[in-house]
């Protein structure tokens, strides 16, 4: 674990070392190839330099707030986690109930899972404010649909496709010896499946459910940037890529909020991974 | 005997595989067999002569496309339904994901049976295995011959006066299956339990076996029935038996026999 960190840490200083070592070789405007302006520019505005980028996070956010830019960055990705965690439990219900359906009655499964694939064609930007739409038009009793609920669900539906295809999977991947002794025992359909096809299913849920939770993070962070929902990272990214011509270093801490959302949301994966792994053979992951 | 006093009985009972089809196989045509209680069984025969087929009609997991199978009595469907027998095979299948205590618990759960009382059978059927020490084991920290005993406990742990195993020991190097072979007579005189076994090996059906039910292929058919009178008990010492040998040369050449003449006919269809 202690390990994995000094590592991980490693490998930042690694990326910042090659950032700072281009930023003083290359040339300040960029570079033309063949007519094509490829090579990066290295002047403040375009590559600001790595200590510039760790000194914003501790600066205030502009010169009328006197909040540094750590805390908001923080409470953008706090509001955005929350976001993102309902896209990723909505995903994963709505994932896991169609892989059972699919699992159950094949006809279902040779009807919807090419679809399945088909939906995750569709550019979210472009179902995005449909959503929003289809959500101001619900309203039950005095309860209406707020606008991060479009948001979430635009994570889950980034969040549904890994789980469903995962966990069909894995509800397909129980031995014929097993089910040909669950057939011997008499058990029901439900008894087969909750006690045999789901708990085999497991090894292949976790990878699933981990790919579901970084596809609701970015599914939230496009969705609040193109539903204009304030409050989250994705909105910060926007507003403060609108000012790094000014302020080039400031976009680098909402980047790097967001990026620790999605390890947020990875990490609870993980622990949940960890849980069940103890009840399982040691066989090497993969 | 009456009907019920049999623990199977298979009458003119034909199984086609794709009917219609160009796949269409024959798998077992017009097989008779009677099992009594508390008798062991063991069909043995060739890759593919039906005999796992026809252990999977009596199980009831695939249906007879004709003729009828009744277990204990009952309807062979019923008796499934009724957990009159218990099935084991090759590979233990053991659920990773449950203790040892809790596999073989599995059946008894399913059942609806109590948790206290499900936990004091399954501890029994453990202590009959020889396996106690290892109830709250994961099925994949015991060895092979463990895995397939905790199968069998698990098989008996609803107490059916029947046992259905499709080469269960087949996995088991020599002297592990040896151990379970002596093991199993014991386990079956204790619960009084009929067994039909299925298995490649000639010496473990003549061990094991008062009859042994020798099949051959396409179609699959009953060619012999030969009774093994080594007596009830038998331990070390029946292996090395002159009667033991006898007797295992006796499945051979009932074995062989067919082969040849398949070989020969074979041979004289080619000359003409």
């Amino acid at each position: 674990m202690i390990r994995k960190f000094l590592l991980f840490v490693l490998a930042l200083g690694l990326v910042a070392c090659a950032w700072e070592l281009y930023k003083l070789v290359g040339p300040d405007n960029g570079g033309d190839v063949l007519g094509w302006s490829i090579i990066p520019r290295t002047n403040d505005i375009a590559m600001p330099h790595v200590w510039d980028m760790g000194a914003r996070l501790f600066e205030d956010e502009s010169r009328t707030s006197d909040r540094p830019i750590w805390l908001v960055v923080l409470e953008a990705a706090w509001y955005s986690f929350r976001l993102a965690a309902a896209g990723f439990a909505i995903g994963s219900v709505v994932g896991i109930a169609l892989a059972t359906v699919m699992a159950r009655f094949n006809v279902v499964r040779r009807g919807l899972l090419p679809y399945l694939v088909v939906s995750q064609t569709v550019p979210l930007i472009a179902l995005a404010p449909l959503v929003v739409s289809w959500g101001g038009r619900v309203s039950i009793g005095g309860w209406s649909w707020p606008r991060w609920l479009s948001v979430a669900v635009l994570g889950a539906f980034l969040a549904f496709f890994p789980v469903a295809v995962g966990t069909l999977r894995g509800l397909e991947s129980a031995s014929s010896t097993a089910l040909e002794l669950m057939r011997s025992f008499a058990a029901s359909g439900s008894q087969t499946l909750r006690k045999l096809r789901f708990p085999a299913a497991v090894p292949r849920m976790v990878p699933a459910l981990r790919l579901a939770a970084t596809a609701s993070v970015i599914g939230v962070v496009v969705a609040e940037i193109s539903t204009g929902l304030r409050g989250g990272i994705g909105r910060l990214i926007i507003e403060y890529a609108r000012q790094s011509t000014s302020d080039s270093a400031k976009l680098y801490p909402a980047l790097l909020g967001a990026a620790v959302l999605g390890l947020a949301l990875v990490g609870v994966v993980g622990a949940f991974e960890y849980g069940v792994n103890r009840q399982r053979p040691p066989v090497p992951s993969g | 005997m009456e009907a019920s006093e049999r623990a199977v009985q298979v009458s003119g009972v034909s199984k086609v595989f794709n009917p219609g089809t160009p796949r269409q196989v024959d798998a077992l045509v017009d097989v008779e067999l009677t099992v009594a209680p508390g008798e062991f069984v063991t069909l043995i025969g060739p890759s593919g002569c039906g005999k796992s087929t026809l252990l999977r009609l009596i199980a009831s997991l695939i249906e007879p496309t004709t003729g009828t199978i009744t277990v204990n009595g009952k309807p062979a469907g019923r008796a499934r339904l009724d957990q009159e027998y218990g099935m084991a095979f090759q590979q233990a299948g053991l659920f990773d994901w449950r203790s040892v205590v809790k596999n073989v618990e599995l059946p008894l759960e399913l059942k609806g049976w109590d948790k206290a009382k499900r936990r004091e059978r399954a501890l029994d059927m453990l202590a009959l295995v020889k396996l106690a020490d290892f109830a709250e084991h994961r099925p994949w920290q015991l060895s092979g011959g463990m895995q397939q005993r905790v199968a069998i406990a698990r098989a008996l742990a609803a107490h059916p006066p029947l046992l259905l195993m499709d080469e269960p020991f087949g996995a088991l190097d020599e002297m592990t299956r040896e151990h379970m072979q002596a093991e199993l007579l014991r386990i079956c005189a204790d619960t009084d339990t009929s067994v039909v076994f299925v298995t490649h090996s000639i010496p473990e059906a003549v061990y094991l076996s008062r009859r042994v039910v020798v099949m051959s292929r396409r179609p699959g058919t009953i060619s012999h029935v030969i009774d093994v009178d080594l007596g009830a008990h038998r331990d070390v010492d029946t292996r090395e038996d002159a009667g033991f040998y006898k007797k295992v040369t006796e499945v051979r050449e009932a074995l062989r026999g067919h082969e040849v003449d398949k070989s020969l006919m074979a041979t004289g269809g080619e000359d003409r």
